[in-house]
């Protein structure tokens, strides 16, 4: 049976709820629960999973809360609703009469009704962090651009016409907007959104991947280096339309920062015509500028200081010898030891191997690192089939039925649609892990788990059970990953990696280096060739 | 980059996990709780934030001549005689323009009522036979200068107070209060209803009249400003501001009233009702309000009235059209023996005391009355600060001590209620739905989203 609860007027959002949900739906007899809000879209989903209760929604709208309950008992739903109803209950109600009047707020407890009571309470106020749902986030942050806040909207689904409208309008009064669709900043040592703990240093990073900024600057923070300013521009910026508007922007102002020695700029491929206007941009730099386009290339012929690479590590690795070539040179040893490893590392893995096992499935959080996964994988072997294909015609038909080499990107919005994003909830990459470690073909899953702020607090404890039962059903698997995190975030990295090698995980110390040890296994030759060596090597060779 | 030089200072709109995260960090921030906006055209929302420097200076000037409104209770009158474009056969009622067919029961039992008083018909049948005839003709109060609680029907014979605002000449006609009880505002129409006008039209009528006069006009501004003092909000609680009144035409009438039985059956009338003060306090209230009904590119709520079947809403800037959608029935705590099945939805010209900032808005004066809100004081505290966010400014006149004596916030902006998703909250009485029985309950009411988002839509189009 389908019971439907309908609450005028109570706006919650979204996360709040699908977190909601998913304790609703760990209620015995409870076979199915959605809580959202009664938009169309959400009414359309539960539609399709057979939630809807056309007579109860007709008149809800936007701004109603539906609880969908779907039960075998009539008490299951009652259980079900009561427990809905306790936890939406607010937390505390606890009262800050320091803001009653206008004043001073800063560490006050009172959430603010409005953006102009906390402008009113909170002087000097200079950024706002915004993650409404996308609908609603232009003309909130266009209120915040005429109060002169900084920007970051980490909000997706805003129309790219607000968006071109946004940045015009902050270019024009010298602020930053970053977003729509940030997840990543580190402004002046803060972690923005999804972002890492990592030391403050002389490298500066201009991004329009999320996940790109991630990986390199907790690389190299776990070099030894730091970050003076990482600028997120929203994965949207280097599309032709925008015309790099916040990438330019943002190129200027760490030029201009006396804190910022190095300059590195993270891309999925832009639009020609944009990456024209970048290159521009790179030209009248005087710092030495490092960039990495997966998919893509940058030649700027007569500019001095300048490097384009191919991955991720290799843009941390120039960035650390660019900024301080002493200290990288340690770093570099490391590195170089680590690689002389990996040959022992697969050998003792296809030890373990039959003779059908031969495939690489990549089942990635991060979209950057599904990209940079193909990238060096296409040194190894090929196909690799992905959601997300660097060569069109090796697109998966089906997302979720993996064939041969494959890569997958989770966070891609065919799988976001109401539900957290895999870095969140691991639920549906662990249904994956399962069912890939089931099938005879599969040598190795290749995975990433994203540490830091914003991502899964609890990592092991999500993952390890799907790993336990992967390796129990097909003892000659490999399972490997890379740890982007560092030891000052919250989930602290070393303690995730022992977690994961004491389960039988192969970590590697970059997503890079997780992909060349899954491509020499896949290669299936038991003894590593010269070329192999060399291919492993070019990764890591700085210039 | 400026802010690479200063220290970060957030404003984080949406996930609260991300604060935690800043909070961890040491960086100072603030978090906005968000509400989505009213539903309307998203690019009406982008359009209409290039217009509100014109809008905020609009409501400036509306609000300034909101708040240097002097309204003063001058005299007394049958409404025939005073009220604009008043007739035998019309009869004014609650909200906004509805028929016979489409009215609720405490509406028709009113107008029942009313026909009865007015000798035109002797009973029920007779009454609703004439009601729908065509020969009777029905208007909202608030298009001839006057207010009227619940059904708020006035006839040609009754009685009105005169209230003039002295800063702007202009002048708002209001019943007397019948009490609690069965009342004709509620659709009661029995023997003793009909029975207590009538004493109210040749007792009560005349000596308050000749008090009134004999004291030179009753300053009502001063009476709400003590009043909010001492415990009313002046909507659903009006003791303070009854006893006032009281006292400022207790030593009037024992001196000028025939008799001493007259004048003490006329004092006792009003000791007994708590309620007496509120139909002065809704016409203070439309006498404030109406020099503002028609400034250009002002986006000021003029008016909020329910006529029990539909709310409906005036806008400064878009004048005399009325917007309207279906009224809510109030969450409210009932009268022993009656449930929420028994309300009748919301009714009322009396909304026109929340449009002046008092009522719901107000309610943190009134910790009286606060299990209507929750029970607890700060409840009251929180509905209050909650209207700050969709009001142009506060009105100094009238202060909330436990808010330190902030100014109620006044000047409900269209704009903001839309933007901000926060639908102004009103105290309220409840009627029961059928005819003749009365008052079954008080309570809160949130005002509903429609009449705002036609409003919100035909602001833009006229500014844009």
């Amino acid at each position: 049976m389908i019971k439907t609860i309908v609450k005028k007027g109570a706006y919650f959002d979204s996360v709040t709820l699908m977190n909601l949900a998913k304790d609703l739906r760990k209620i015995q007899g409870v076979d199915d629960a959605a809580v959202v809000m009664a938009t169309p879209e959400n009414k359309s989903i539960l539609k399709s999973s057979g939630l809807y209760d056309a007579e109860t929604l007709a008149a809800a709208s936007d701004n109603d809360l539906v609880i969908a309950l779907k039960t075998k008992t009539n008490s299951g739903a009652e259980t079900a609703a009561k427990k809905a109803e306790e936890l939406l209950k607010p937390k505390s109600s606890s009262h800050d009469m320091g803001v009653f009047k206008s004043g001073q707020a800063g560490h006050s407890i009172r959430a603010f009704d409005s953006l102009e009571a906390a402008l009113n309470a909170f002087q000097g106020a200079n950024i706002a962090l915004i993650s409404v749902a996308g609908k609603y986030a232009g003309a909130l942050a266009l209120k915040c651009l005429y109060n002169n806040l900084n920007l970051m909207i980490f909000s997706d689904n805003v129309p790219l016409e607000t968006e071109i409208q946004l940045k015009k309008t902050a270019l024009k009064k010298g602020i930053l907007a970053m977003g729509p669709d940030c997840g990543t900043a580190i402004i002046n040592g803060t972690p923005l959104g999804f972002a890492n703990s990592v030391r403050r240093g002389g490298i500066g990073i201009a991004a329009a991947s999320g996940t790109g900024l991630q990986e390199v600057s907790c690389l190299l923070n776990n070099m030894g280096f730091g970050i003076s300013q990482a600028i997120g521009t929203g994965s949207r910026d280097v599309k032709k339309e925008v015309g790099a508007v916040t990438m330019i922007q943002g190129l200027k102002a760490l030029a201009n920062d006396p804190d910022t020695l190095v300059i590195v700029i993270i891309s999925k491929p832009p639009h020609p015509d944009v990456l024209k206007k970048i290159a521009g941009e790179i030209k009248k730099i005087k710092k030495p500028v490092v960039s990495v386009f997966l998919g893509g290339e940058l030649k700027i012929p007569d500019k001095k200081n300048f490097y384009n690479v191919p991955t991720l590590e290799k843009a941390a690795m120039n960035a650390a010898v660019l900024c301080d070539a002493e200290k990288a040179s340690a770093a570099k040893q490391n590195l170089y030891n680590a690689v002389s490893g990996i040959e022992k590392i697969a050998q003792k893995a296809l030890e373990n191997k039959t003779a059908k096992q031969k495939f690489i499935r990549g089942l990635f959080s991060g979209g950057t690192f599904a990209s940079e996964t193909q990238i060096i994988l296409k040194d190894f072997i090929s196909p690799v089939w992905s959601n997300a294909p660097i060569v069109d015609k090796w697109k998966l038909k089906n997302p979720l039925n993996l064939k041969g080499h494959s890569v997958v990107d989770l966070g891609a919005d065919e799988f976001t649609q109401g539900r957290p994003h895999p870095m969140i909830d691991y639920s549906l990459r662990n249904s994956l892990i399962i069912s890939e470690s089931k099938k005879k073909e599969v040598s190795v899953i290749l995975l990433d788990v994203v540490l830091g702020y914003g991502a899964n607090m609890n990592p092991l404890d999500d993952i390890l059970p799907a790993i336990k039962t992967a390796f129990k059903n097909n003892p000659g698997l490999s399972i490997i990953t890379s740890v982007t995190g560092t030891e000052t975030d919250p989930q602290v990295c070393s303690k995730v990696v022992q977690g994961l090698e004491k389960t039988g995980v192969i970590v590697m110390p970059s997503n890079a280096a997780a992909c060349r040890l899954a491509g020499t296994i896949a290669r299936g030759r038991r003894i590593i060739s010269a070329r192999d060596y060399e291919i492993i090597l070019r990764g890591i060779k700085s210039h | 980059m400026k802010l690479f030089s200063e220290e970060l200072k957030v404003i984080n709109i949406g996930l609260e996990s991300f604060r935690e995260t800043l909070k961890k960090n040491d960086v100072k921030s603030a978090h906005v709780k968000f509400r989505p906006p009213l539903h309307v055209k998203p690019q009406f929302l982008l359009k209409i934030r290039e217009m509100v420097s014109k809008t905020e200076k609009a409501n400036k000037k509306a609000l300034d001549i909101i708040m240097k409104a002097r309204p003063v209770l001058t005299d007394m009158d049958k409404a025939i005689n005073v009220i604009p474009g008043m007739k035998k056969n019309l009869i004014l009622h609650a909200g906004p323009p509805v028929v016979w067919d489409k009215m609720c029961g405490p509406m028709r039992g009113a107008v029942i009522g009313a026909l009865i008083l007015e000798g035109f018909a002797r009973n029920e049948k007779e009454a609703s036979g004439l009601a729908c005839s065509g020969k009777i003709e029905f208007a909202p109060c608030h298009e001839h200068n006057a207010v009227g609680p619940m059904a708020g029907i006035i006839s040609a014979s009754m009685p009105v107070f005169i209230v003039k605002n002295e800063t702007s000449g202009n002048f708002v006609y209001a019943t007397q209060n019948e009490g609690l009880g069965k009342v004709l505002r509620y659709g009661a129409f029995s023997g003793e209803v009909i029975e207590r006008l009538k004493w109210m039209e040749n007792v009560l009528y005349p000596v308050l009249r000749k008090a009134i006069e004999f004291s030179g006009g009753i300053d009502l501004k001063s009476i709400i400003a003590q009043a909010l003092h001492m415990g009313d909000e002046v909507h659903n609680r009006n003791r303070a501001a009854t006893s006032l009144f009281y006292r400022a035409v207790a030593p009037a009438i024992v001196r000028t009233a025939q008799d001493s039985g007259t004048a003490a059956s006329v004092l006792e009338f009003i000791n007994k009702n708590d309620h007496f003060f509120l139909n002065l306090s809704m016409a203070l209230s439309k006498a404030s309000l109406e020099p503002v009904g028609n400034i250009k590119n002002s986006s000021i709520v003029t008016v909020m009235a329910r006529n029990g079947t539909e709310f409906g809403i005036k806008v400064s800037g878009t004048g005399s059209k009325w917007f309207t959608g279906p009224a809510p029935v109030p969450d409210a705590l009932f009268f022993a023996g009656f449930s929420k099945e028994d309300a009748n939805p919301d009714i009322g010209d009396s909304a026109i005391t929340e449009t002046n900032g008092l009522g719901g808005f107000a309610i943190a004066s009134s910790p009286a009355i606060v299990q209507f809100v929750g029970g607890k004081a700060s409840d009251a505290l929180e509905y209050t600060l909650k209207m700050y966010e969709i009001t142009a400014g506060e009105n100094n006149a009238y202060q909330i001590p436990s808010l330190d004596f902030r100014g109620v916030p006044a000047g409900i902006d269209l704009i903001k209620v839309v933007e901000k998703g926060i639908l102004p909250f009103i105290d309220t009485g409840v009627a029961h739905k059928k005819p003749g029985i009365g008052q079954v309950g008080a309570g809160v009411v949130s005002a509903p989203s429609e009449p705002f988002v036609k409003a919100f839509e035909s602001l833009v189009k006229i500014l844009c």
